[in-house]
């Protein structure tokens, strides 16, 4: 489908949100135009990639048409107005259902939006729909959703990585150059990683968790999805702020991260290297890309330093403790009683028994694993040995994050281990799995920021490898100047985004409506 | 199927066991909206119509404490003599019920916001000192209707259907230690920390404390332990007591029936019970196979809740009077007797008597009135003195048209009974019923003559010098006047004519 | 071993999971052997370390005593499963709170 003056529709879609912002307020594009766009670019190619669980083009189009009636009529448009963006189905949204991924909530419709949702809104952004994800964000490659696994658009055989496996295939194809996904251990950087594209976990209470369905209230944190440093920060800008309706949200203005997007250098900046994620855990092509990611920062102007966080690799255990003990209590609310599934009511059985056998059918197995480890460690006898140490070397990873920030301004990792690995190949061996969090789970449970840039391909397979930025708690804006920076010099050195490496997805003929 | 409990009758029991009491007390607190959110707590509404994501518990809800709640459960700890937490959080209790929105309650387990406190209560003329062990804040659950079955109870029961409305309101528990040592007076000590619990928590102006109506809930324990023995019995919780009486009640049943229990050699079960008013007994609840364990952890979704010392003393200033000082105050001005001023106490009149000084009686008329006339109508009619149809002003002009010596006791009590009727102020009873003592000298003359003519043999007697013969004179006198003579000039007239 | 498949089963209870026997037996193992390895915190000294509370320590957030609209009970009970009488139906509840 062509349009004139503009570009194509295909054009359209290739845009930075930055750049469909400008062309929107500028009115050399409408953004209807921009969100049909999107939507048919939705319906070539989701068949395949199966990003989307729920595609609102009805209301995105009503959407779209008020930000062209607004520029029409001269009012003041805020900076990502009429920008396509896609939400993970872990936020409440009052007009679309909101599934988590999960049998459980299948067509729940909230009363209510979520605190994000509604800033976004606000902003003019048009939320195209509701993206796929593991069931209540459990999991490290959408494998674990209760409506089929989500396709890494770089290779349709393998995971887009997880929980927020649906946002990030949706802008690694095209569908949407904006998401929102939620970081817990590392579902937003991991995902990002393994598609080649940005992806950024705020500080802990950056942004408002009021709407966002908890798996672990005191990890979870919302965060964008996008194919640039700078549209990540655009967005990160929109999303964020104190909420008066979550307490553990973040009374103090948002640090100034597109600012720093923009700035993107980093002479002087001590980029600190942790030693125990150096050591050799990672397939050898993503240790090469990143080895080489340090390189680069040196040659920047950076000056590069070892060090030490030892309580880094209590991290997995700690938090395969605490995350699961705050979910086995956050989703003990799914019974039957008030919204969502309910099974074997026939007027006989009790209510114990029908929140029962409706949690069994409800819950796919990862959830049901993780409530019971979660039950153990809260149990009675089992609570200090279990839940309460793992909160106590949660202080000493803290500690060990606030002595390293003290030699280094910021510190790198790979973001995960491995490229994409193949579905199915991992999805019976929870442990496995879990390891695909290694390096992303510090930082969640610490709570400070870190951002996941893609820094090449691993020459093993072709694939996508990320390079993981974290800075302090607050900082936030830190690490969008190195990760800009780092994308800068790279983008430089391949002629264009990683992105463009990718083969193209066969687009399938179809309702273009 | 009912449980018979075998019991063995009080005194035995108490000749051979101590009771030690405990009583968990728990209070709706009375401000306007829900602790976690901004929902009203208005009593009555139609059903689901004051709830919201957060008290409804909906998937992506966050709680945001009331600072009101958290001020007002501090200042019940300062009036409880507690120490406040510098520093203390929420916690989840999880289990699972319908009535829980979010199938855990957030509460306060290990961190309480008020500790160690106490509270005097008088029982049998000495005063017991009642430990507070903890003051704590949490939310309240939903109500549930049981449908289908015949009692309205849950056993038997085909369906319920549950109300959000009540979820989420603060509710405070008090706590105390275990009050050993009341011996015989066990039930009525428990009775009197509930009362004088009620009290302090109404004149802190906390919560409306209506047991009636569900906003002041009591939790019975119990234990026996034979005497002499060096450890404490097992002790049984007692829920569903929905009255000051239920609470002296359930205690006395529970020590009868764990000494029959121990007397046979069994053990006493650690359970909880179930009070039944009809009968004054308590069955035990259903079984459950392995005990609660509510898995208790700090609240994630809230920060710690730290009161700042100049905080605890801003609120401490502006503690009212306490009724344990405001008794003492009013002992000291009225003049009245420890029994008397325990009469008054125990029938809920020191606003009554201290609205009627206040309208200008005095302490010992306003007494007399309240405890004896008026005390009278309100057995009668089974009524609360409050409840009267008569306000402590009218109680006081009735005093006053006595000392000005407008009408005599008699006639003040034909005055209460117009007033209680509805004819009005005092003074228009009097005016309508014709009630004023006759003043006028000569119509009083006219019926001493004619008491006095009517009497011969007794005004001989008194001619003769024996004075104390007059009072039958006074009597005709009075007969003759309907009461409305004023009897000491009557007397004196009596005299004059026959001296 | 670090679980029985009895403790799995009473965990399953305690959480309301009405699993199948292949259920209790598969996870059982799974449990097992991530028991194990999360039990590593347990080597950690820690003595008079505290519990981590918030990454951005605050107290005292409060919000004041002031009403805000609610939902309509129509909202309310737009997810029931079942309703009657403007209340949630729910299935007869057999342990007394």
């Amino acid at each position: 489908m062509a349009t004139d003056g503009a570009g194509t529709a295909s054009d359209l879609t290739r845009l930075t949100a930055a750049e469909i912002a400008a062309a929107v307020a500028s009115g050399q594009v409408s953004a209807v135009e921009v969100t049909q766009a999107h939507l048919d670019r939705i319906v070539a190619v989701d068949p395949d990639v199966h990003a989307f669980l729920h595609v609102a083009g009805i209301g995105a189009l009503a959407a779209a048409e008020e930000v062209d009636r607004k520029r029409a009529a001269g009012r003041p448009l805020g900076p990502l107005a009429g920008v396509p963006l896609a939400l993970k189905d872990v936020m409440a949204t009052a007009d679309m259902p909101t599934t988590c991924g999960s049998k459980i909530l299948e067509n729940w419709r909230p009363p209510y939006d979520a605190t994000v949702a509604r800033r976004l809104r606000d902003a003019g952004v048009v939320i195209l729909g509701k993206t796929n994800m593991d069931e209540f964000a459990m999991g490290s490659s959408t494998e674990n959703s209760a409506y089929g696994p989500t396709r890494n658009p770089w290779d349709l055989t393998r995971i887009p990585g997880g929980s927020s496996g649906g946002s990030s295939a949706a802008v690694a194809a095209y569908e949407a150059p904006l998401a929102i996904g939620t970081d817990t251990g590392g579902s937003i950087r991991q995902p990002a990683s393994v598609c080649g594209i940005v992806g950024m976990k705020p500080t802990y209470g950056g942004s408002s968790r009021y709407g966002l369905v908890a798996f672990a209230s005191s990890l979870d944190t919302p965060g964008p999805l996008a194919r640039t440093v700078l549209d990540a920060a655009l967005l990160h800008e929109a999303m964020s702020g104190h909420d008066p309706c979550d307490s553990t949200s973040v009374d103090a203005p948002v640090p100034p991260v597109v600012a720093a997007a923009r700035q993107a250098d980093v002479a002087g900046l001590r980029v600190g290297v942790v030693t125990e994620f150096s050591g050799g855990g990672s397939q050898t092509g993503v240790q090469a890309r990143f080895t080489e990611a340090v390189e680069l920062l040196e040659s920047l102007g950076a000056k590069v330093v070892e060090v030490s966080c030892p309580h880094f690799t209590y991290a997995l255990p700690a938090y395969y403790l605490i995350a699961p003990s705050e979910c086995s209590s956050n989703l003990a609310r799914f019974d039957a009683m008030r919204y969502g599934l309910r099974v074997g009511d026939d007027g006989t059985r009790s209510a114990e028994e029908v929140m029962s056998l409706t949690r069994e059918a409800g819950f796919g197995p990862e959830v049901k694993r993780r409530i019971m480890l979660g039950t153990y460690a809260l149990s009675s006898g089992y609570y200090d040995a279990y839940y309460g140490k793992a909160q106590q070397v949660r202080t000493l990873i803290t500690q060990d994050f606030e002595a390293a920030f003290e030699q280094a301004d910021v510190l790198v990792s790979p973001t995960t281990p491995t490229t994409a690995f193949p579905i199915g190949e991992r999805v019976d061996d929870p442990m496995a799995m879990y390891l695909a969090d290694l390096f992303t789970i510090p930082s969640d449970l610490a709570g400070n920021a870190a951002i996941s840039v893609p820094c090449g391909l691993a020459p093993e397979d072709g694939l996508p490898v990320g390079l993981q930025i974290m800075a302090p708690a607050l900082a936030d804006d830190r690490a969008y100047r190195v990760g800009a920076a780092v994308e800068a010099a790279l983008e430089q050195r391949w002629g264009g985004p990683l992105l463009a490496q990718a083969k193209e997805l066969r687009e399938r003929a179809g309702d273009t409506r | 199927m009912t449980e018979l409990a075998q019991l063995v009758p009080y005194d035995e029991a108490l000749s051979r066991y101590e009771p030690v009491i405990g009583l968990e007390t728990h209070v709706e607190l009375g401000t306007a909206t829900k602790m976690f959110c901004g929902c009203p707590t208005t009593f009555g509404l139609e059903p689901n119509s004051a709830v919201c994501p957060v008290c409804l518990g909906l998937p992506g809800s966050l709680p945001v404490a009331n600072r009101a709640a958290i001020e007002y459960t501090i200042r019940i700890g300062l009036a409880l003599n507690c120490s406040i937490a510098t520093w203390c959080r929420f916690a989840r209790k999880n289990y699972f019920y319908p009535d829980m929105p979010k199938d855990f309650q957030i509460s306060q387990y290990d961190e309480p916001l008020c500790t160690d406190g106490w509270l005097d209560v008088v029982t049998g003329g000495s005063t017991v000192r009642v430990g507070i062990e903890r003051v704590h804040l949490e939310e309240d659950t939903g109500k549930s209707l049981h449908m289908g079955g015949a009692t309205g109870r849950i056993h038997g029961a085909e369906y319920s259907l549950v109300d959000y409305n009540r979820a989420g309101i603060p509710l405070v528990e008090v706590v105390t230690k275990p009050v050993a040592g009341t011996g015989a007076l066990a039930p009525e000590t428990a009775r009197a920390y509930v009362t004088e619990l009620r009290d302090l928590l109404r004149s802190l102006g906390v919560s409306d404390v209506r047991m009636e109506e569900g906003s002041l809930r009591c939790d019975v324990n119990v234990s026996l332990a034979p005497r002499a023995a060096t450890e404490w019995g097992t002790r049984t919780e007692t829920k569903n007591v929905n009255s000051l009486r239920s609470v002296e009640r359930s205690v006395r049943f529970e020590i009868e029936r764990q000494a029959a229990v121990l007397d046979a050699g069994q053990k006493v079960l650690q359970e909880t019970r179930h009070f039944h008013e009809d009968n004054g007994t308590t069955t035990a609840g259903r079984s459950k196979e392995e005990a609660q364990d509510y898995r208790y952890f700090p609240e994630p979704d809230l920060v710690p809740v730290a009161p700042d010392r100049d905080w605890v003393e801003q609120i401490r200033a502006s503690l009212p009077e306490l009724p344990a000082a405001r008794r003492a105050r009013l002992h000291a001005e009225w003049g009245l007797s420890e029994l008397e001023m325990t009469q008054l106490q125990n029938a809920g009149a020191l606003d009554l008597i201290g609205a009627t000084v206040a309208a200008g009686a005095s302490a010992a008329d306003a007494r007399k009135w309240w405890m004896g006339e008026l005390a009278r109508h309100a057995n009668a009619t089974g009524a609360d003195l409050a409840a009267l149809a008569i306000t402590p002003a009218q109680v006081a002009r009735v005093s006053a048209l006595v000392k000005a010596g407008t009408i005599n006791d008699k006639l003040a009590r034909q005055v209460l009974d117009g007033v209680l009727a509805g004819e009005g102020d005092p003074d228009a009873v009097v005016a309508a019923r014709g009630l004023a003592i006759v003043s006028d000298e000569g119509a009083l003359m006219s019926a001493v003559e004619a008491a006095i003519a009517a009497n011969p043999d007794i005004a001989a007697r008194i001619r003769d010098g024996k004075t104390a013969a007059v009072g039958a004179l006074v009597g005709a006198v009075m007969k003759a006047t309907r009461g409305r003579a004023d009897a000491n000039r009557a007397r004196e007239l009596i005299l004059e004519r026959l001296s | 071993m670090s679980i029985t498949r009895d403790e799995v089963a009473h965990l399953a209870r305690l959480s309301r999971l009405a699993l199948t026997d292949a259920e209790l037996d598969h996870f059982a193992g799974q449990l097992d052997q991530i028991i194990g390895a999360v039990a590593r915190v347990q080597e950690v000294a820690a003595e008079g370390i505290p519990p981590m509370t918030h990454a951005v320590p605050v107290v005292n957030v409060f919000r004041e005593d002031v009403e805000i609209p609610c939902l309509t009970p129509e909202q309310a009970l737009s997810g029931a499963p079942a309703a009657e009488q403007g209340r949630f139906r729910v299935p007869r509840i057999l342990a007394e709170d």
